[in-house]
């Protein structure tokens, strides 16, 4: 297979200055149209394996291997001048988000009339014909309206095709794409994977580098597991995903939550927390057992203005009811009102019509200081923890605040001797040491900023948390452990859960009842496992069927 | 590096509408400046019918201080002063200078262009030693982004009257090469734009490296250094691009500073210009050649933003999509 691979990499290593290796020789061929999956969490060296083969690994990279081709010609040693002109024509790069990969101050036709101009000898309006008609392959509509628009003018998906066709322009034989849907909407994800799975199929070989091993199962031919600078397990897709053999492909494939039941755990219980007492599965939620209602939302309406002066209604007529210890999911793609949602529970939006009741009482109508007495009854966890901290505070800090000015004595210090066993009471029960205590946010790893977040909104003693996309930036297995935890502390506390996210496998593994928003409404609601086996509206049909499943 | 993009600009009426605000608020800032201007020089202690006689060594009768003060309207209450002023002002004429006894308009006009050449040179040469430095700093490693940021630290803080004296002992007296004092010929405006410009230059220069170093670690070179853009493409088409946003919008800013630098730079360098007359006229206590000064400048520094605002929009198209 060798002599016709269109990427041979033999005991590739990778190493930034004095530090160890990042890559820790990993070697791997991609035949023509075939496509080659590298999963991994994040650090474990997958986006700089894809960076070596391109000649960009960073300035200060030490990149070895024993051989290195691309299209059966090696790229080993090759000068910045020889880089540049194989980049582009023998092998192209798909990044994440095309709103920060494509130049936000150039048109997207001159983005991709870049690759044709660098490369080829086209005049000027062939290559704007040629644009036209690499916008119409990657599936643009109306391209030739499309190609003087800047990347912030397009929605998420036609930005990432047009990413595609700059990195297709000149046909190259390798693809690699890495995380290539990461920041797009199941139903656009779909879209995206299908494109990438034409392009495969016209011969050209891919790699895809990603953390999600749904939708690695979707179009790889073969997977390969990263950890820790190695391929510690890789072969074809059904059988590495379907009998995983190594311990942390058997963790990744495990924490994955879609069609895990509610209760079930998602994530090994090794933690020292709860190494101790391994747990009962939660009973399974009663349907018909519900508790009284605690949060209740009837006909929220809110719009907001849009730059041209026009309002647009971000939530119309909303209604749900929240009962006590159980878990709601609200499912929507970007920009169909769940975070407006969010605010308007926790009243930090008022809204046009409608109202929110807190325990049968009314909430968003009455005045803010007759609002603040209860606020601590409702927590909050956003999707960035790290932007809802203070930088400069540490964790101690800012936890003690969330304890309340009770913990703070007349000298201003936090650190009395209650204030202390309070917090290690906190820190314990998001299971996290309390070393962390004198760190400051930006020396944490993502999960432990999450742990935080959630230790500070249970400080207040809340009855009912709204977690707005908890888990969205974290790597699976860390999701898994935060979903556990949610569990978890929902359980021990009695706690009833908001739980807003745009990952219907999330929501299904979560949620005792679920609501489907779309544009503003709420057009599905009923409990998870009804909605999620036999969905009503075609919007949840649409919704269910695009998401990615293991080997689905 | 500017591109020919077509986001269509937005319908006549809107841009009508964006006019008309601009103009309100240009109007707002010379009514501002004209008042704080006509209440500050009251500050300045003296009576300013002696100002007219000639200064107090000039030892004027008491009938002719008289006659002054009626003519002028200084026994006027100070309210009513101010608004005959605003009045003039509003026409047009800026009025007689007290001391040189000729009309103010000319007296600063033919001020204005030795003083504007300076600032548009000085504005010039400043963004070109920061591009270099900033350009230089970013593609040398380490140590290169050390010594720059530590230029662009010392020539930030370097204060104008120092620097002007140090270039003159070192080109004039040292080297013998530039004049110490302005002649009028080319070989006279060195040493002057050069005080203004390397100040500036620190300070732009600070702030192009910068946004420099964020737009080259930013994913979209990264896409575009795998279409296979080499270094140069890189930078000039992208991420200069990037990095000169922030100093553009800054630039107008920049041009009422050169302004105020000029002040001490024309005193320095015995050069003809406003910031001369300026100072001149503050110490006689010549009212209406300061208000006029800081009235022409105000006008300069209004149509500079308004420069500074067309070229962002120019570079950065989405400015032209809202």
């Amino acid at each position: 297979m060798s002599a016709t691979a269109a990427l041979t990499v033999h005991n590739l290593r990778v190493g930034f200055g004095a530090t160890e290796s990042v890559v820790n020789g990993v070697s791997f061929e991609i035949a023509p149209g075939e496509c080659l999956a590298i999963v991994g969490e994040s650090g474990s060296g997958k986006s700089v394996t894809a960076r070596s083969l391109l000649g960009l690994a960073g300035g200060n990279a030490r990149v070895q291997a024993d051989r290195l081709d691309l299209g059966g010609r090696s790229v080993l040693g090759l000068t910045d001048r020889a880089w540049q002109s194989r980049r582009g024509k023998d092998v192209g790069l798909v990044l994440q988000d095309a709103l920060v990969s494509l130049d936000p101050l150039r048109p997207i036709g001159r983005e991709i009339a870049d690759s044709l101009r660098l490369h080829t000898t086209l005049g000027a309006a062939a290559r704007a014909r040629r644009v036209v008609e690499l916008l119409d392959a990657v599936g643009l509509p109306d391209p030739a309206q499309q190609v003087h628009k800047l990347s912030g003018q397009l929605s998420g998906g036609e930005r990432q095709r047009a990413l595609i066709a700059a990195a297709i322009a000149l046909g190259p034989p390798l693809l690699i794409a890495d995380e290539p849907t990461t920041a797009l909407d199941v139903t656009v994800q779909a879209q995206i994977l299908a494109l990438l799975e034409q392009i495969k199929l016209s011969g050209t070989a891919l790699l895809l580098i990603s953390h999600d091993l749904a939708v690695v199962s979707r179009i790889a031919d073969r997977v390969a597991v990263m950890h820790n600078g190695r391929f510690i397990e890789s072969g074809q897709t059904e059988q590495v995903l379907g009998s995983p053999q190594h311990e942390q492909t058997r963790r990744m494939v495990a924490a994955v939550p879609a069609d895990k039941p509610r209760g079930s755990r998602l994530s090994p219980l090794d933690s020292p927390a709860t190494q101790t007492v391994p747990r009962s599965p939660a009973p399974a939620p009663n349907a018909t057992e519900q508790g009284e209602i605690v949060l209740e939302a009837i006909g929220l309406t809110r719009s907001f203005r849009r730059p041209d002066g026009s309002r647009q209604l971000a939530v119309d007529d909303v209604s749900f009811a929240l009962h006590r210890g159980s878990t709601l999911g609200i499912v929507g793609e970007s920009g169909s009102g769940k975070t407006t949602t969010a605010r308007l529970m926790l009243a930090l939006l008022k809204p046009e019509q409608g109202e929110v009741a807190l325990f049968g009482r009314p909430w968003s109508s009455i005045a803010e200081k007759d609002r603040r007495g209860q606020r601590p009854g409702i927590g909050a966890i956003y999707q960035d923890a790290l932007g809802s901290f203070d930088p400069r505070r540490s964790v101690a800090e800012i936890l003690a605040d969330a304890l309340g000015p009770a913990l703070t004595n007349s000298r201003g210090s936090r650190r009395s001797p209650q204030s202390l066993a309070r917090l290690t009471t906190l820190l314990d029960e998001v299971e996290l040491a309390g070393t962390v205590l004198p760190r400051r946010p930006l020396e944490l790893s993502g999960g432990q900023r999450q742990r935080v977040g959630i230790a500070r909104a249970l400080a207040g003693r809340p009855e009912i948390l709204i977690c707005d996309e908890p888990v969205s930036s974290l790597d699976v297995s860390v999701q898994a452990q935060v979903l556990d935890l949610l569990d978890d502390v929902q359980r021990e506390r009695g706690l009833s859960l908001i739980f807003i996210s745009h990952d219907l496998g999330v929501v299904q593994h979560i949620s005792d009842e679920v609501a489907v928003m779309r544009s503003g409404r709420i057009v599905e609601s009923g409990p998870a496992a009804r909605v999620f086996a036999a969905p009503q509206h075609p919007y949840s049909v649409q919704l269910l069927s695009a998401v990615p499943r293991l080997l689905g | 590096m500017a591109e020919p993009v077509a986001p269509t600009d937005r319908s006549g009426p809107r841009a009508l509408g964006r006019l008309g605000v601009r103009l309100g608020g240009a109007v707002f800032v010379l009514w501002a400046v004209a008042s704080v201007t006509f209440f500050a020089v009251r500050l300045i202690p003296g009576d300013p019918a002696q100002a007219v006689l000639g200064g107090p060594g000039s030892q004027a009768s008491p009938e002719a201080l008289a006659a002054v003060t009626a003519e002028y309207g200084f026994d006027q209450p100070v309210f009513t002063q101010y608004l005959v002023q605003l009045g003039r002002l509003a026409t047009g004429d800026l009025g007689r200078s007290y001391a040189l006894n000729m009309e103010v308009g000319p007296l600063v006009l033919a001020q204005l262009g030795g003083t504007l050449l300076l600032a548009v040179l000085a504005l010039g040469l400043a963004w070109m030693i920061a591009l270099a430095l900033a350009t230089w700093s970013t593609r040398g490693g380490r140590v290169a982004a050390r010594v720059g940021s530590s230029l662009e630290i010392v020539a930030a803080a370097m204060p104008h009257f120092w620097l002007a004296t140090s270039l003159i002992v070192v080109f004039s007296i040292w080297l013998g090469a530039l004049p110490p004092i302005s002649t009028g010929g080319v070989a006279g405006l060195v040493l002057p734009v050069l005080t203004l410009a390397i100040p500036l230059a620190g300070f732009l220069g600070q702030i192009m490296r910068e946004s420099l170093m964020i737009a080259l670690e930013s994913p979209f070179v990264l896409s575009a250094r795998a279409r296979g853009e080499g270094e140069r493409g890189v930078r000039w088409i992208h991420a200069l691009r990037h990095a000169s946003l922030p100093a553009i919008s800054l630039s107008g800013w920049a041009f009422g500073s050169l302004i105020s630098g000029a002040v001490v730079v024309e005193t320095i360098f015995a050069r003809p210009g406003l910031g001369r007359t300026l100072l001149n006229a503050v110490t006689l206590r010549d009212v209406p050649v300061v208000i006029g000064v800081v009235m022409i400048v105000a006008v300069a520094y209004i149509l500079m933003t308004l420069l500074t605002d067309a070229v962002s929009r120019l570079v950065d198209p989405r400015l032209r999509l809202s």
